[in-house]
């Protein structure tokens, strides 16, 4: 006899039948009744009809009778309310109950009846639970707090049953602190103000203690919890891993990951000076690549955080490269994974096997999506590890013969990336042909585009390169946007290499784009073109076939901020989207914002908003950090705060142009263009000012918005990075040399870029009562070897009191030598009477050159490439300015803005900037709207000029 | 917390769901029915799929998906593992997992899910403690049960689950006291077509059958537990005694139960024991092309290879195969293209083969996948690894019992590429 006799009842009247049964005075018919009414209930029939006749069979000793009355009630209370309340006697009695089990069932059961009416006649037994003798029916009352919380918070807090719950986690029974854990967490979470864990060490020890003693499903809980605890030092965050380090070992999978997020989180504070920092590293392998062994839905979730951990510390599974090998069975999403993380942990040392041989093999398998990825992925190993490009392109070409259309494609679209990083030699050279050959086979627009870019960028290579974008250009119109755009550049390309056979074929492009298309970018870009040849061809060869930017080997690497952040979410569904949970967490009222804690020595000042930079010497100087005061402010800000003012539509369309352009390309660009007249581009300082709360407005570099020549020049020198036409930020000039020092002279002076040239403004005074000539200036070698780029002209000579105003131009090609400070420069001034000396100190910021902007993906690369103890924190005090102003701002003095992030309300700029002598610094600037601190964030090779391009910074920032 | 629970069949009906805290609509399946549409076999369902107020996370065991809902940032693990222990329930308590038989066993299924979750918290997973609250069904109790009244589920505290020892019940009893132990060892392995091997892993476990009197503390002790430095053990396992004299000591769970699990990774040299020999043309032109393939032991220890079956997706182009085995049988579906050989016992002195011709779709062009063949087999006494345990003693009661340990290699996945 089996359970499926229940379903068996169908018929008409059903309902009436098991009514009559229920209302059976034989026990057996009773529960035989019951188990009828919940099977139609398992199945979602609705026996909501029968409430009251269930309701009456729960005063009963039958154990299995009242379970299984309970489930009934626990379904249907909520629509049948007032029936419900019948309940509520029994449940108070059975509180009360000598077995603790019926106990922990009452209370249990009591919690799942979502009716507002009936919770707070169980408040009374709730309490008494909660502080019962049994620890079983403590741990069932703890979860019944968050029940209750559900269904009435305010009542919850009321009662206090919040405090007593807190209590639990010291309870003596592991079971019941896990629980409590449990319980606190998933309230918390719905109330992220709260300060309901305040984990201090000493319930931290708690916690861990009960961690070794509870069940799986607790040690996932409370390993959670202490993941949101921020160790006061290293030594603690030590001490926290010694005894998290154990669960590694365990048999449940979402432990294991758990502990390796606390691991991972709190490693963050541990000087990787210790041994045990590398003992741990090494222990960190071997769990995760256990994990890969499960069930293929735990492999995937596991494969996703894998994911992050490679890119946040790729040496823990640097040697592991082989277990991320597919197999053909894998599922489809499993084996995607694999695949990316295999790119990912590329490197010379391994590279061989991989690309050759593995990704050949995943490249002939049958899922077409799997295929196209394996082809990406050899194509990236290629860009990755320069000495396998040959080997990749040559099992590219072996993957083209085999004529599978989507293949051949894929392999395209590749080789083109190949091509990019390294320029095609001679050895290449039969790589385009075979290229060529498959032409006609080309249906998709991506891998058109691509053969279409080779053919225009090697045309001088390819004898028939006419023939072949003539052939494209018969169905110009029916080809997609990113084909034409592509075969409008191509041709243009050959025309400027080939001049002489291909005008008529440019012209017939040229018209095609512009007189015949409906599409803007097109129509523009075909324009610009038309205009640049026709004005000045030679220029036009230099715009057109400039040098292209590398293309970075990381193409998609999660932003340095925005990995910490998830580090800190391993194992959640954050981590398997890759996102903040703010981004996809409904509502997201509970999620408040993480980060990773700072590296031991500066803990300390993280917390203290000081304006002097946080970390002392540059170069121990650790990651990203927002302190504590921060994320209060940011909660503040939510509803207390100022309304962010929003930009002005006037504010500086270059800026805004500029930001933009890295997100779209070209493309973008040439809709910029489109939309947005530039002419009320110089009035912009003016309006700009309205923006900026408190410095004057006034101090913004009167040439902000520069000479305003027609769109197209404008245009150029936002394509080439060169903001240049505004000057950066001017110091007054300030007294250098006083008279009494120089017998008479006396110079002050300041430094100033204007148009790529930097140039040292002097004030000759003459104080002495005789007249001064023979004038000369010569520089000491100094760090940036800056020099007089002319000698020092002072025309007529200087009679008594009169005063003369010089600007000496400078370069940078004198003789270099470090300083100290850094930008100390000494300067050596003669005239008829005698020589003086003086030193001075220059602002950095006339060192930042205008092509200083990286592209976004060679950013990323740079930012992960930098070791973190180059990285180094500052605070810009007082700095009332909007994301926007601040971008304006250090535009104009050759820092560049590469992208904007907003996370949690506060804005996050990505910056660079390239000084004179080309080392780049990254920066990451955070600027909260309502809070006038902003923090600085640098990354540079050369640390130490981290401390005076702060300084540049604050000195911008603040005039 | 897991909100609510649906199983599907794999022709799309629900036929259970189960909810711990309000009711979730069965209409919430409907994006998981079209992640099912979008995903061309039934593996390839994404085990997480986002709907605009729900997460979906689901397993897929016995051509039944398990379905979790969840409303809030839950660890998905946590989620995934969850539902792996109810179907790993449901076939303790039931001997097998389909939807007939939880259809047949509905009430004991909603019984067993309602102790193993309140309000979405694990409250007992542990199969000793869930068959303590409720009895597991068999033939002989559901006849005394119709005749007394009595019930399936226990009235009494389940006490286990207050001890220090959850995992173990008190009062247990035996006439005969006996623990077993088996080491078996999956070899995973990749071999590409010239026959050296891309990849081979192991993944070990031990399994135990423990049924001793009272309250047994055992110690486990291995001849080489050096090439044990990945392991995940079951939570009897006192981890310090094992850091520092890498020596398992427990009290076992009463029953059946998995001690630990090992992975010995790529990076050791892992002995492959069969290899296989295979010559598989297409010719381009005609229609037929030959296939052969043999397969001979290797590093074995002079162990037999049993149950030996090989099988292998043929690529589409192949219509039909005609092929004779010099052992064993074998069958080729010319729907799925499923060539299936069951080779059984490998005798190294005559070698198993199988040959013979494929016909191909006619002008056709050659197939541009190559078909993977898949390996089971089986080697009795002995683990792969080497791994050895040396022995096993009890402490703590005073009988003598018997001990027994078995040693036995499977194939995983094994794969050779051709």
């Amino acid at each position: 006899m089996t359970d499926s006799k229940y379903f068996t009842t169908t018929k008409k009247g059903e309902i009436f039948e098991l009514k009559a049964e229920l209302n059976s005075d034989k026990k057996e018919k009773k529960k035989e009744a019951v188990k009828k009414v919940i099977a139609s209930m398992t199945v979602g029939k609705d026996v909501s009809a029968l409430f009251p006749d269930v309701v009456n069979c729960m005063q009963t000793d039958n154990l299995e009778l009242k379970k299984l009355v309970y489930l009934y009630l626990m379904n249907y209370a909520k629509s049948q309310p007032d029936m419900a309340i019948m309940a509520v006697n029994t449940f108070v009695k059975d509180c009360e109950d000598p077995n603790p089990l019926i106990r922990a069932l009452a209370v249990r059961t009591m919690g799942c009846i979502r009716v507002d009416k009936i919770t707070e006649y169980l408040c009374e037994p709730l309490r008494k639970c909660l502080k019962d003798e049994d620890p079983y029916v403590r741990k069932t009352a703890a979860v019944c707090v968050a029940k209750l919380h559900d269904i009435n918070a305010q009542l919850v807090e009321d009662q206090g049953f919040l405090d007593t719950l807190k209590d639990l986690i010291s309870d003596s029974n592991p079971m019941v602190v896990a629980n409590a854990v449990a319980a606190l967490s998933e309230i918390a979470e719905s109330h992220p103000s709260s300060n309901l864990l305040d984990l201090n060490p000493q319930s931290i020890n708690k916690l861990l203690t009960a961690l070794n003693e509870c069940t799986e499903w607790g040690q996932i809980f409370i390993l959670d919890c202490l993941a949101n605890y921020m160790p006061k030092d290293d030594r603690e965050a030590q001490s926290i891993c010694e005894r998290v380090t154990p669960r590694l070992s365990h048999a449940n999978s979402a432990v294991v990951l758990s502990a390796v997020k606390v691991l991972m989180k709190f490693m963050e504070m541990l000087s990787k000076d210790l041994d045990y920092y590398s003992t741990l590293l090494k222990k960190l392998a071997p769990p995760l690549v256990t994990l890969l062994s499960a069930e293929p839905e735990l492999q995937y979730v596991a494969l996703r955080n894998i994911n992050l951990i490679v890119q946040k510390r790729p040496e823990i599974l640097k040697h592991e490269m082989k277990v991320f090998f597919v197999k053909y069975n894998d599922p489809i999403y499993v084996k995607l994974e694999k695949l990316d993380i295999m790119i990912r942990l590329a490197s010379q040392a391994n590279i061989a096997q991989v690309s050759a041989g593995e990704l050949k093999e995943y490249a002939t398998e049958v899922d077409v999506d799997f295929v196209r990825k394996a082809v990406r992925a050899i194509g990236r190993c290629a860009i990755k590890v320069e000495q396998s490009a040959e080997r990749c392109v040559s099992t590219l070409l072996d993957l083209i013969q085999t004529k599978v259309n989507y293949v051949v494609q894929e392999a395209i679209v590749v080789i083109k990336d190949i091509f990019r990083k390294y320029p095609p030699t001679s050895r290449y050279e039969s790589v385009i042909a075979t290229l060529c050959e498959n032409l006609d086979s080309l249906d998709e627009p991506e891998a058109r585009a691509a053969m279409i870019w080779i053919v225009g960028e090697y045309a001088e290579r390819i004898d028939n390169a006419d023939e072949l974008l003539e052939s494209f250009l018969e169905g110009f119109h029916d080809e997609s946007t990113q084909v034409q755009l592509q075969l409008l550049t191509a041709i243009v390309k050959l025309f400027l290499k080939k001049p002489t056979e291909t005008q008529e074929l440019v012209q017939q492009v040229l018209s095609l784009a512009t007189q015949d298309s409906d599409n803007p970018d097109l129509r523009d870009r075909g324009y610009i073109y038309w205009r640049l040849l026709s004005t000045d061809p030679v220029a036009a060869k230099e715009v057109v076939l400039a040098e292209k930017p590398l293309i970075s080997e990381e193409t998609d690497l999660i932003e340095p901020t925005l990995l910490d952040e998830l580090i800190c979410y391993i194992g959640t569904l954050a981590s398997v989207y890759h996102k903040p949970p703010s981004a996809f967490v409904e509502g997201s009222r509970g999620v408040v914002h993480k980060s990773l804690p700072p590296r031991t020595g500066s803990s300390e000042s993280a917390e203290s908003p000081e304006a002097a930079p946080t970390g002392a010497p540059p170069g121990e100087q650790p990651a990203v950090i927002p302190a504590q005061g921060d994320l209060l402010g940011d909660l503040l800000n939510l509803d207390l705060g100022p309304p962010v003012t929003g930009p002005p539509l006037s504010t500086a369309p270059v800026q805004m142009g500029a930001v933009d352009l890295l997100g779209g390309g070209l493309d973008s660009l040439m809709g910029d263009e489109a939309e947005g007249p530039r002419g009320d581009v110089s009035g912009s300082p003016a309006m700009g000012g309205t923006n900026f709360a408190a410095p004057p407005a006034g101090t913004m570099p009167a040439n902000l918005g520069g000479p305003i020549g027609g769109g197209l020049g404008d245009l150029f020198d936002l394509t080439s990075g060169v903001g240049s036409l505004s000057g950066s930020y001017v110091a007054p000039k300030a007294v250098w040399l006083p008279a009494m020092k120089a017998k008479g002279l006396e110079i002050s002076g300041t430094f100033t870029r204007q148009v790529g040239s930097i140039s040292m403004d002097l004030l000759l005074t003459n104080k002495a009562l005789q007249v001064m000539s023979d004038f000369a200036i010569q520089f000491n070698r100094n760090s940036f070897g800056l020099a007089p780029a002319a000698p020092l002209q002072v025309h007529a000579p200087l009679s008594p009191n009169q005063t003369v105003e010089i600007s000496l131009p400078l370069n940078t090609v004198g003789s270099v030598m470090k300083m100290d400070p850094l930008n100390n420069l000494q300067v050596a001034v003669k005239n008829n009477i005698d020589v003086f000396y003086f030193s001075t100190l220059y602002p950095l910021h006339i060192l930042f050159v205008e092509d200083g902007k990286m592209e976004r993906q060679t950013f990323l690369a740079t930012w992960k490439d930098i070791p973190n103890e180059n990285e180094a924190q500052f605070q810009i005090k007082d700095c009332p300015l909007n994301a926007e102003a601040v971008s304006s701002k250090l535009q104009a003095s050759n820092i560049f803005t590469i992208a904007k992030r907003n996370v949690e309300g506060q804005d996050m700029l990505y910056q660079s900037l390239k000084l004179t002598n080309s080392i780049w610094v990254l920066a990451e600037l955070r600027v909260q709207p309502g809070n006038p601190n902003l923090t600085l964030s640098l990354k540079c090779r050369a640390p130490e000029v981290s401390q005076h391009v702060y300084q540049a910074y604050e000195t911008i920032l603040k005039n | 917390m897991i909100h609510s629970l649906f199983l599907i069949n794999s022709s799309g009906d629900i036929f259970l769901e189960k909810h711990w805290k309000s009711v979730v609509s069965r209409s919430v399946c409907d994006y998981f029915f079209e992640a099912q549409e979008r995903a061309t076999e039934a593996e390839n369902v994404p085990p997480v799929i986002p709907t605009p107020h729900h997460y979906l996370l689901s397993v897929y065991r016995h051509k039944i998906f398990f379905v979790a809902v969840i409303q809030t940032e839950v660890p998905p693990l946590f989620v995934i593992e969850f539902l792996h222990r109810v179907v790993d329930t449901f076939q303790d308590y039931f001997g097998v997992c389909s939807e007939l038989v939880i259809k047949d066993n509905v009430v004991v299924v909603y019984e067993v899910l309602e102790e193993m979750l309140d309000n979405g918290f694990p409250l007992a997973t542990e199969s000793n403690i869930l068959k303590e609250l409720i009895k597991p069904p068999t033939i002989l109790r559901t006849v005394v049960n119709t005749i007394t009244g009595s019930t399936n589920v226990g009235d009494q505290l389940p006490t286990g689950q207050l001890s220090v020892v959850p995992w173990r019940r008190t009062g247990v009893k035996y006439t005969n006291n006996e623990a077993y132990f088996d080491v078996i060892e999956e070899i995973d392995a990749i071999i590409d077509k010239s026959g050296s091997t891309i990849t081979a892993e192991i993944q070990g476990v031990i399994d135990a059958c423990v049924k001793l009197t009272g309250m047994p503390d055992l110690t486990l002790s291995f001849m080489n537990p050096r090439l044990l430095d990945d392991v995940s053990f079951h939570p009897c396992v006192r981890f310090k005694r094992w850091e520092s004299e890498r020596i398992l000591s427990f009290i076992p769970p009463d029953g059946n139960f998995r001690l630990l699990s090992y992975h010995v990774s790529a990076q050791n040299l892992v002995a492959v024991p069969v290899y296989v020999k295979h010559s598989i043309s297409f010719r381009d032109s005609s229609s037929l092309g030959r296939f052969e393939i043999t397969v001979g032991p290797k590093q074995t220890m002079g162990k037999t290879v049993e149950g030996v079956i090989v099988t292998s997706q043929m690529p589409k182009g192949v219509l039909n195969m005609s092929l004779t085995p010099s052992q064993g049988t074998h069958t080729f579906d010319p729907v799925t293209k499923l060539l299936s050989w069951d080779v059984g016992k490998i005798n190294p002195q005559k070698l198993p083969s199988l040959k013979g011709t494929m016909s191909l779709q006619a002008g056709a062009s050659k197939p541009d996948e190559n078909p993977t063949i898949n390996l089971q087999f089986k080697i009795q006494q002995l683990a792969i690894s080497g791994l050895k345990v040396n022995r096993l003693d009890m402490y703590g009661e005073k009988y003598k019992p018997f001990k027994g340990i078995k040693y036995m290699t499977k194939a995983g996945k094994f794969q050779v590429r051709t």
